[in-house]
């Protein structure tokens, strides 16, 4: 379990977050909601120690602090939407860092059955031996979202892990999320954009607006237009096709 | 037998550096143990093929590393200001003592190298250039302005000439005796290659070491002490080359990749045999003069390069 108390991060006078206090619990997927600004992204990577705040992150009841960058690094991993990577890699070799970790630059066996196992989940095959640098961006998006499969951590947290995804293999990727989850006991945390995607797959949804928490719950407890009018400012209409609710914002 | 290529051409490249020069040396006279000859060889001979290959594969593996902690491949020592804060510290240990030993200048050389290098890029961490380019741009212009202080101090003080000669890097004055330092490049080499894979995991930026669990900060200032130690080494031993460092791990990357681990090496070499060749050009060309070597490496280097950039090579997909 990941649990919040009173995380905040200010610039200046200025709170870009302030006040957070939530719990994430184990074995679940997790979606920050929120309108642009609104902290998201903020607190996972205040979450995910990449970025320092006030308050205090615990994992496992264990403050985030007390832990070795090393041992953290195999608990819990983290991939941030911005990553402008100008390393010529192989993708198997990127995929191949995210063992770092677990065998420094030693990978026996099980870590090359690992990293093939990623491989294969991405359907990355035909482009294991190709350069990073060669690819679309939603390719690069996949094998980044590799690497962090192979770190193979009970914690994972993706910001916006859909960017440069077409349907397809957003699909694909969400189900795998939810296998991850579902199967092999992963807790996942994700900010996402798309409310139906937030709707469809997840357990937990936790709603923020200019820094402040405002709600968290079910999907079926978040997803209603109330709840969604006070994130948003916008009125949107909702839909119930066999059991899962979709957000009608387009017209 | 593909792999034997570059060993064959770089045993062939050493044996021919040997036995180029005004004392008209040949295989068999080491045979026939004429004394004079294998003095020469022992004395001036070998210790410069030696300094070559040292400070070939010194700039090329200081140029790599450089491009990986600064994640920009146009870094390099040269273009990185590290060499102009070297100068700026061998002439400080010059005004301090004149009588400063080499290793001491070395030692001051390094401090300067390496509190200049962070500094430059700690200011490009804060200014977030939009370009890959531009960094190289800024990193010429910080270094030229640390060069115009090194040249006015030095004019004041009447040292013009004395900082001439660290400015153009030159093997002909490589005798034994005067090399030795270059050894210091072997160990380093190998902390090098014990961290490379730190340093292609900084590369890919400050999320991703954070999210493996690699200290960037550390990891970057491990990288500089290398950079600036190389540097420093080679600028009071045999002066600046300029070019190596930029030239060699591209050529390199084109082919391996930037997997640090996989092209240390290979960068290490092909750096000694490119200077060796570039020596072996510059005492042929004017025979019996020579060419400054870093005239030869520049032209070389820069042919090189086109014909790697216009002929192909996996290139960049936008």
């Amino acid at each position: 379990m990941i649990r919040t108390k009173n995380v905040g991060k200010h610039y200046g006078e200025k709170a870009a977050l302030a006040d957070i206090s939530i719990e994430i619990p184990k074995h679940t997927l997790t979606t920050f909601i929120g309108a642009n600004g609104a902290g998201k992204s903020t607190l996972l990577s205040i979450v995910s120690r990449l970025m320092k705040g006030e308050g205090e992150v615990l994992l496992e009841d264990k403050p985030l602090s007390a832990y070795k960058n090393r041992e953290l690094a195999k608990k819990l991993s983290i991939l941030r939407q911005t990553n402008h990577i100008s390393v010529r890699l192989t993708v198997r070799e990127l995929i191949g860092f995210g063992r770092y970790p677990h065998s420094r630059s030693r990978l026996n066996k099980q870590d090359e059955q690992i990293i093939q196992a990623a491989i294969h989940r991405m359907a990355l095959e035909p482009l294991a031996n190709s350069f990073i640098d060669q690819l679309s961006g939603g390719e690069l998006q996949r094998a980044l979202i590799a690497m962090v499969i192979a770190q193979d951590t009970e914690y994972i947290l993706f910001d916006e892990p859909l960017n440069n995804l077409d349907m397809k293999h957003a699909v694909e990727i969400m189900r795998l999320f939810r296998k991850l989850v579902d199967e092999e006991g992963k807790t996942i945390v994700l900010v996402l954009h798309d409310l139906n995607f937030a709707s469809g797959y997840s357990d937990h949804i936790v709603s923020l607006k200019n820094g402040r928490f405002l709600r968290q719950g079910t999907a079926q407890e978040i997803i209603t237009p109330d709840s969604l009018r006070e994130v948003y400012d916008m009125d949107i209409d909702i839909r119930e096709i066999d059991g899962t609710r979709f957000c009608v914002y387009f017209k | 037998m593909k792999k034997a290529i570059p060993v064959i051409l770089l045993l062939a490249l050493c044996i021919g550096s040997l036995f180029i020069g005004i004392t008209d040396i040949r295989i068999e006279d080491l045979f026939m143990l004429e004394q004079e000859k294998i003095r020469v060889m022992i004395i001036s001979r070998i210790p410069r093929l030696l300094s070559i290959l040292l400070s070939g594969m010194g700039m090329s593996v200081a140029g790599v590393i450089m491009q990986m902690i600064g994640s920009n491949r146009f870094l390099s020592p040269t273009t990185g200001s590290t060499t102009e804060w070297a100068r700026l510290g061998v002439l400080t240990a010059i005004l301090a003592t004149p009588s400063a030993t080499v290793f001491q200048k070395m030692v001051i050389a390094f401090l300067f190298a390496f509190g200049g290098t962070l500094l430059f890029l700690y200011l490009m961490q804060i200014a977030r250039l939009k370009d890959a380019e531009q960094v190289p741009l800024v990193g010429i212009l910080f270094g030229n302005v640390v060069g115009a202080v090194t040249t006015y101090i030095a004019y004041q003080n009447d040292l013009i000439q004395n900082i001439t000669s660290w400015m153009q890097g030159s093997f002909a004055m490589v005798l034994r005796g005067r090399y030795e330092l270059l050894y210091i490049g072997l160990p380093l080499l190998a902390l090098a290659m014990f961290y490379a894979d730190r340093f292609t995991v900084v590369a890919m930026g400050k999320d991703i070491s954070g999210n493996l669990g690699v200290r960037y900060f550390s990891t970057v200032q491990i990288g500089v002490v290398i950079i600036a130690l190389i540097t420093s080494i080679i600028i009071v031993t045999v002066g600046s080359i300029p070019f190596v460092g930029i030239v060699i791990p591209n050529i390199v990357r084109m082919i391996y990749g930037d997997n640090l681990r996989k092209n240390l090496i290979p960068v290490a070499l092909l750096g000694g045999c490119f200077v060796l060749l570039c020596d072996v050009l510059s005492r042929l060309v004017i025979y019996p003069f020579e060419v400054p070597i870093g005239i030869t490496v520049g032209v070389v280097g820069c042919g090189i390069f086109l014909i790697l950039l216009f002929k192909g090579g996996p290139r960049e997909a936008r």
